[in-house]
């Protein structure tokens, strides 16, 4: 048993240099209060894997990182601006910076899977000539550059998923928020977004915030990386050295954080709820 | 608190309160004004961004288009057997004081007063307000809404105001042609019915036509325009509970845009009558 899960909690870091910080972020709904004073930050490149069971608030915090809602109570900043008090007006110019990746992909099923990867370009008024190499390029990064014509309902789950990332990476935002990114998908289907995952993370240095269930997803971007010399995913050898990519993790349990650390400190932890995870 | 997810919280003892008959009115109460303001908002944002950029000017011909050509087959239908329905009820009456020659006044003025905004807003509304709902209902419990806000884009600007715009241009355009079409088909009845003289019919309905009837028709299919457009949409937004949630959206949409068109009818004819008499 853990001497006390909330001792390694983190506290809220005063980095001026974290790129998302929640400060006692409450939130409820007409069911009861569903985040009862989250804090924690998320530091440049870092890949911050939220770990939780359905219902204990992954999404939710999400959505308010990306000033989809507004906590009840509590501060979040991003990129040092305070989400929680703007306008929605501000934040849909702060969320050009934001990039989302939905759990169910959330494309526009009217939309090609070209027209939904351009969607962002097209709203920021960028030259049509410009437009189809730069969606390509994104396409063929998650390669499904055959799929350009295609509607999302002709494709897979998995396909969807990997639209869904093209999209959120077209504009190259420094932050991506995964919701369950491989929710509901075969384990073929996983390591492909996995692999998609820490590509974005080694290559362009993308900070990230990704909510799971699955343990297994978090233990990958903490012990495998990308090498873009050889295009192949390899195992750490050693453990995380200064300057590469940091993998932390957060258990949300009752809508507060049960813990938080990394995944050395997780393995260690002698807790019956967090051994549950790790089965 | 729970240890396990298996385990589940033990209820409290003694039965949970019921809430008082006062109680319950009062949330209801609370509710609905809730919505009306959220109605209200959602409207007014709807035109005020008009006024300012970015404006969805490709989503707005893609909307007249499905609203106005979409709906053109049912309202060309219904108006030419309204204006026929219309001769043979009236018709009949004046035959019995032998003045069959007023039916195509009074066909005239039914048409473009009454009749021609409000069955088209009525038909329009089962139509499109519905399809409103249930299009902007299924993009947000497939998180299409969010996907939107997530890139940037205001909802209310890509979805709602377009769509208002759209309504806004094409209903008037609809009513005049199913007035149009209406006139005919009462023509049609008129002659084979009460063997009146076309042209006699035709000109009898248009002379009697004033401007202030014109205008009386035109602003009512601004207001009716408006009010199925926002419903419509406001229903689609504010869909709860999946898809289960959008039929219900659907559904109120049709219901709360038809009964506020005839409700909007009433308050417009007197408006209309008023200012006949003082203005025109």
């Amino acid at each position: 048993m853990m001497e006390s899960p909330s001792s390694l909690a983190l506290a809220p870091e005063r980095s001026s240099e974290a790129v998302i910080q929640f400060h006692d972020v409450r939130i409820g709904f007409a069911e009861g209060e569903i985040l009862r004073g989250v804090s924690f930050s998320v530091q440049p490149q870092e890949t911050l894997v939220l770990l939780g069971e359905t219902g204990s608030g992954k999404t939710l915090t999400l959505k308010i990182a990306a000033g989809l809602l507004r906590p009840d109570s509590g501060a979040v900043d991003v990129l040092g601006e305070r989400v929680s008090r703007m306008s929605e007006r501000e934040l849909l110019v702060l969320r050009r910076n934001v990039g989302f990746v939905f759990q169910e992909g959330a494309l526009f099923d009217s939309l090609t899977v070209g027209e939904n990867v351009a969607y962002r370009l097209h709203e920021d008024h960028v030259n049509e000539e410009e437009i189809e190499p730069r969606v390509l390029e994104v396409l063929e990064f998650v390669e499904l550059g055959h799929t350009m014509d295609l509607l999302p309902s002709e494709l897979s789950g998995g396909m969807r998923r990997r639209v869904s990332i093209a999209r959120a990476l077209v504009d190259r935002p420094p932050i991506l928020l995964y919701d369950s990114p491989t929710a509901g998908l075969d384990p073929i289907t996983s390591q492909t977004i996995i692999t998609l995952i820490l590509r974005l993370r080694d290559v362009y240095g993308v900070t990230a915030l990704l909510a799971t269930q699955r343990l297994q997803d978090g233990f990958a971007f903490a012990n495998f990386h990308f090498d873009p010399a050889t295009r192949r995913v390899r195992r750490d050898s050693t453990p995380e050295k200064p300057g590469t990519a940091v993998t932390r993790f957060l258990v949300l349990r009752d809508g507060k954080i049960y813990f938080a650390g990394s995944p050395e400190q997780l393995l260690a932890a002698n807790d019956p709820y967090l051994q549950r995870f790790l089965v | 608190m729970a240890e396990t997810p298996l385990q589940v919280t033990q209820p409290q003892a003694g039965s949970p309160e019921t809430p008082s008959l006062v109680e319950v009115l009062l949330d209801a109460a609370k509710t609905n004004v809730l919505r009306i303001q959220d109605y209200s908002k959602l409207s007014f944002r709807s035109l005020t961004n008009l006024a300012t950029s970015p404006r969805y000017m490709q989503d707005t011909l893609a909307q007249m288009d499905d609203i106005g050509v979409g709906s053109l087959p049912i309202v060309l239908l219904s108006g030419f057997f309204i204006g026929a329905v219309m001769v043979l009820q009236t018709g009949a009456q004046f035959e019995r004081f032998g003045q069959s020659s007023l039916t195509g006044d009074v066909v005239s003025i039914a048409l473009v007063r009454e009749l021609g905004p409000t069955i088209t807003g009525l038909l329009v509304a089962g139509r499109c307000a519905s399809g409103m709902a249930s299009e902007l209902g299924s993009m947000l419990v497939t998180e299409q809404v969010d996907a939107m806000r997530a890139m940037g884009t205001d909802p209310s600007r890509k979805l709602v105001s377009p769509r208002v715009l759209a309504t806004l241009i094409t209903l008037p355009l609809l009513t005049a042609i199913s007035v149009f079409i209406g006139l005919v088909g009462g023509m049609v009845a008129s002659v084979f019915s009460l063997r009146l003289d076309a042209t006699t019919f035709w000109e009898r309905a248009i002379k009697v036509l004033q401007f202030s009837d014109i205008m009386q028709g035109f602003s009512k299919t601004l207001v009716f325009g408006f009010i199925l457009a926002t419903v419509g949409c406001y229903q689609g937004l504010n869909v709860r509970g999946g898809t289960q949630g959008v039929g219900r959206a659907t559904t109120q949409a049709v219901v709360v845009s038809s009964v506020l068109i005839i409700i909007a009818d009433t308050f417009l004819t007197k408006i209309a009558l008023f200012l006949a008499d003082k203005v025109f």
